[in-house]
């Protein structure tokens, strides 16, 4: 097991600090949890605890990216983007540089439970003019993003988990934005994963292989602006379309899959997410077995759609 | 830097200017423009000194209108320190017009942020304030909340921080006109007692006339001469100030004068202009 997105950013943001004096970081009382603290131990005059107030902290952040800095403005997901219409305004509207922190993504939190899992957080970033919306799946490709996300124009909202995950990319991985991953061969099916699914839909191949299902996994670390071409590109050669995400399948990776399908390419889409409902308590373990995210679950899915 | 009656001459034709173009736009919101234009006339002409020329400059004082309904009063400032054209100003809230209805940074950088969704200004403030601090720019950063808008909960958030981070660099006006869309203050949701609550929260405040040249001055100065502490200034307006149909009428927070209205108010603005110079 590798380590979890957070810490993988919480590190990258602390190197990236000695060589981009432009980067401040903001928390809103999390910086244990989002893992800025890292950033916080070196540059105490560029790290701001903001206390609780994550609206405040989110117009600070676009004042300081009105000011030629590099903002990022850290959170749990829920907390930070349930601030939305300080976002779209402070953030998006004035196309500000700030990068906002979504960290504890999903249900894959655990024990704490529903409030305090972004569930909804990528459709409303998804939504907003200017912003793009990214989520890597393993640390390497979190070190990747956010070394980009330096240089990027515009808003980002990154999104993170609390848990471990499995370490996918070797260490020479190049991140290339906008642009999906593919990570197996296979013409059988296609699954789009994003985050903390992406190692659970590479082990239900595996598992699938076995049962000799050629699955395609491509990892969507961008989610919008979403690869329409390799998405078209692999309905065309796979036919049946899966997608997987820790999230509602309400406005995430599942209904930027459908949009650009059901405009270019129609095809059979079954999308794996939470089926429009909240969260509850239980072990990461448990709950993605109880909601499908699991590899095991996940292969039943597509072998059952196959069928 | 320019006279008190200098100063009133140039508000009391801004004020024709504002009436002109929230006329023309057939709507607007002329009651606190009109409240706020005395205030944005000696900060643009005497403090800040914007000109075409300094407009981005890392090391200019930024002004930020956080109740940016109140934008026709900075439309008419820009236009006649020539950052915009009088024409611009006139296509108020026109289809493909940079004089948006509400501030829009995009369009027209030189409102520094895009306002118009209340209470989101003076962190915007905060946030220029504390880049400055850490460049060691020595630029001030002045922003303008209005009465109502304070009832915002994202205001108290930024009330908090601006002293913890000893912003002496912030200068937040009040345009208290003690009315908002639905009533007074007083009875829509009271703020007072206003200058105990901000003394509470660690700001150093001063309570003026918001039409008076001289106590504009003098807490600006205040301001300047105030260390480790951001400033306060509640500033005592009049709703609608300078047309008598408008004054304290809550009626013209956000409605456009007619023809016959806007003649009438027009009249009494130019006999103010003879009087007063």
């Amino acid at each position: 097991m590798g380590k979890s997105t957070r810490l993988a950013f919480g590190e990258t943001i602390a190197q990236l600090g000695e060589v981009n004096e432009n980067i401040v970081v903001l928390d809103a009382d999390l910086s244990k949890s989002t893992m800025s603290n890292l950033f916080a131990k070196k540059f105490p005059d560029r790290f701001f605890e903001m206390g609780i107030q994550e609206a405040n902290m989110i117009g600070v952040s676009a004042g300081l990216a009105l000011s030629g800095k590099i903002p990022f403005a850290c959170s749990f997901a829920c907390f930070i983007t349930g601030r939305y219409d300080t976002i779209r305004v402070s953030i998006a509207y004035n196309k500000t540089n700030v990068r906002i922190i979504g960290t504890h993504a999903g249900i894959g939190i655990g024990e704490d439970g529903t409030t305090q899992m972004g569930l909804e957080d990528v459709s409303l970033m998804r939504s907003l003019p200017n912003f793009s919306v990214c989520q890597p799946c393993d640390e390497v490709e979190t070190r990747e993003l956010i070394k980009y996300s330096i240089n990027h124009q515009g808003p980002m909202y990154i999104r993170l988990t609390r848990q471990n995950l499995d370490k996918i990319f070797d260490d020479d991985y190049k991140f290339q934005f906008g642009k999906g991953v593919q990570l197996t061969e296979g013409n059988d099916a296609v699954i789009f994963a994003t985050g903390a699914l992406v190692s659970e839909a590479l082990k239900a191949s595996k598992i699938l292989k076995d049962r000799g299902i050629k699955l395609r996994v491509i990892n969507i670390h961008t989610i919008k602006p979403i690869d329409k071409e390799l998405i078209i590109q692999s309905a065309k050669e796979c036919g049946l379309v899966f997608t997987a995400e820790d999230h509602n399948i309400i406005g995430g990776l599942g209904s930027a899959v459908a949009e650009v399908l059901s405009e270019n390419y129609p095809a059979k889409i079954v999308r794996i997410g939470l089926p429009d409902c909240f969260g509850e308590s239980g072990t990461p373990e448990a709950l993605y077995k109880k909601f499908g995210f699991d590899s095991e679950n996940l292969a039943k899915t597509i072998e059952r759609n196959l069928n | 830097m320019y006279t008190y009656k200098e100063l009133q001459r140039i508000s009391n034709e801004l004020r024709i200017d504002i009436i002109k173009a929230i006329s023309r736009a057939k709507s607007g919101h002329p009651g606190g423009s009109l409240s706020a234009i005395d205030i944005l006339t000696y900060l643009f002409f005497n403090e800040i000194k914007r000109t075409k020329e300094n407009a981005f400059d890392p090391n200019r004082d930024r002004f930020i209108l956080s109740k940016g309904h109140g934008v026709p009063a900075l439309y008419a400032v820009f236009a006649r320190i020539g950052l915009i054209s009088y024409e611009e100003l006139m296509n108020l809230r026109v289809l493909g017009s940079r004089t948006q209805g509400h501030p829009s940074y995009t369009d027209l950088p030189y409102v520094e942020a895009s306002t118009g969704s209340l209470g989101q200004g003076l962190s915007i403030a905060i946030g220029i304030a504390l880049a400055g601090k850490i460049d060691k720019r020595n630029y001030n950063v002045y922003c303008m909340v209005g009465d109502g808008e304070i009832q915002e909960g994202q205001i108290w958030e930024a009330l908090l921080s601006a002293p913890k981070f000893k912003l002496d660099n912030l200068c937040v006006f009040l345009d208290y006109n003690k009315s908002q869309i639905d009533g007074y203050i007083k009875d829509v949701m009271n703020i007072e007692p206003i200058k105990e609550k901000l003394i509470a929260f660690n700001w150093n405040v001063n309570e003026i006339d918001g039409h008076d040249f001289q106590q504009i001055e003098n807490a600006i100065s205040n301001f300047k001469s105030t260390k480790e502490k951001p400033t306060f200034i509640i500033a005592h307006t009049i709703k609608g100030k300078g047309v008598s149909f408008m004054e304290d009428n809550v009626e013209w927070h956000g409605k456009a004068p007619n023809e016959k209205e806007t003649e009438l108010a027009l009249m009494e603005l130019k006999k103010l202009l003879e009087t007063n110079g």
